[in-house]
């Protein structure tokens, strides 16, 4: 999951919330909370870098919180909100 | 009680779940309505001003909206209004009686991306049905649900609102949802509006939450509840999917047809009432700022629950149950599971239940009672 290049899928509004964001999903209806302010600039970032690793370096995420960012990801992405990017 | 629901309690900072009611005006007569609809009022929103608080959520980034009344296809501009709606990137959810739905509007309906309706169904045969929608409401929905299908609407929604005498064909729900390729959705009868008065009669017995209980724990992960049974999380040790809090006012409110905010569907009160999308504050202000919404925001007392051990597991239950019941708002469901809620109730005296504050009821041309007759099944 960390070599894959992802991007917030086009169908998925994020909207910002005093815990993080809400994203919701305009094809299958999922709400799904993102907790932290961290995980959101990430998720809004992961277009702008050529991997998952990539953007949790340029968000300056201590390596020590990757394995629970790639289980955050790898859920999202599970759930459609995150899909697969060209290139 | 999780990170999250901690989290929600302080409210956000636009509704998750909100549901407008477009018109008290409707065809049926139903002894629950929530509402208390049957006649249009004359003071509801007009199209521009609609159109404005459609303008209003979309830029407050409101994913979706649930629309009902009254009848909400009842309404001139209900296609016009569910179009600007999905066209500003506001999904769509409407119930409906299905009464309005011909084979022409079924296919007007499936055109439309985003888009999710729920016909209202409250028995898997006309005599169940009936009892509590009226006369020829079961065949309407039933013939609504087969125009949709016919016309190729994918996954609509049968909501069922369950009561002491549906509550044994669950499973037949469930199976008449399926033949039609369309979802169960079940929630709980609720006190409000006319459910004040037809409430004692209908609401399931305590053996029968049991069983609501288990078939949901059962078959949850393939039905909707709009989160409503969160307060038979104290029969067991399993929670049943879903946000185990009352929304109220921190991710829900009620839009109602004339512009007033309440802080649920089920509390058309003045208690309950936060302001109006009239105001210049708009609705956005009053869903930030106003004095009720903030009271609801802020941590709330357990009261009488508080020695209890399930408090954590039921949240001291549904607050428009309690409301319309008598009961205090900081003490037990009138349904709680423990039956401390039938203890208070018994207490209560009817002189003092609050009443719902508008009545929107067509005219009764004969004494026809309002509280359905006893109905044994089968």
């Amino acid at each position: 999951m960390l070599h894959r290049a992802l991007r917030l899928d086009p169908q998925v509004a994020l909207r910002d919330e005093p815990f993080g964001a809400l994203a919701y999903h305009y094809g299958n209806r999922k709400l799904v909370f993102l907790r932290h302010p961290d995980v959101v600039e990430v998720v809004r970032s992961l277009d702008e870098h050529d991997c998952v690793a990539d953007t949790l370096t340029a968000c300056s995420i201590d390596e020590r919180r990757w394995d629970a960012f790639e289980t955050a990801i790898h859920s999202m992405y599970e759930s459609e909100m995150l899909s697969d990017r060209a290139g | 009680m999780t990170v999250l629901a901690d989290q929600l309690k302080g409210g956000l900072e636009a509704p998750i779940c909100l549901t407008w009611e477009l018109t008290y005006a409707c065809n049926l007569d139903c002894v629950h309505c929530l509402s208390s609809s049957g006649r249009r009022d004359p003071n509801e929103l007009t199209t521009a001003e609609a159109k404005a608080v459609l303008d209003e959520l979309a830029a407050m980034q409101v994913f979706y909206i649930n629309i009902g009344g009254g009848e909400p296809m009842i309404r001139r501009d209900f296609f016009e209004l569910i179009e600007y709606s999905i066209g500003l990137g506001i999904g769509v959810k409407f119930s409906t009686n299905g009464a309005f739905i011909n084979a022409e509007k079924a296919r007007q309906l499936a055109a439309l991306d985003y888009l999710d309706i729920q016909i209202s169904l409250d028995g898997t045969d006309a005599a169940t049905n009936d009892h509590v929608r009226g006369t020829g409401s079961y065949d309407t929905a039933i013939a609504a649900m087969s125009h949709l299908r016919d016309a190729g609407f994918e996954d609509f929604k049968i909501s069922v609102v369950v009561t002491r005498h549906n509550v044994d064909q669950l499973d037949e729900f469930k199976a008449l949802a399926d033949s039609f390729g369309a979802t169960l959705r079940v929630t709980r009868l609720r006190p409000s509006g006319r459910g004040a008065d037809s409430w004692h009669e209908l609401h399931p017995t305590n053996a029968q939450q049991r069983q609501i209980y288990d078939w949901l724990l059962a078959n949850g992960d393939n039905v909707l509840t709009g989160d409503s049974f969160f307060h038979l999380n104290a029969l067991g040790e399993q929670p049943l999917p879903g946000l185990n809090l009352c929304g109220a006012g921190r991710v829900v409110c009620l839009i109602d047809p004339v512009g007033d905010v309440y802080a649920c569907p089920f509390v058309i009160h003045d208690r309950f009432k936060a302001g109006s999308v009239r105001e210049p504050r708009g609705f956005a202000g009053v869903w930030r700022e106003s004095d009720l919404f903030v009271e609801l925001r802020e941590p709330q007392s357990a009261g009488a629950c508080a020695s209890c051990g399930s408090y954590d597991a039921c949240q001291g239950g549904c607050m428009a149950a309690k409301f319309f019941t008598g009961l205090p708002l900081d003490g037990p469901d009138p349904e709680c599971v423990g039956g401390e809620g039938e203890v208070e109730l018994a207490k209560v005296q009817m002189s003092t239940v609050p009443r719902p504050s508008l009545d929107h009821s067509k005219p009764v041309r004969v004494a026809a009672p309002r509280v359905p007759v006893a109905l044994t099944r089968r």
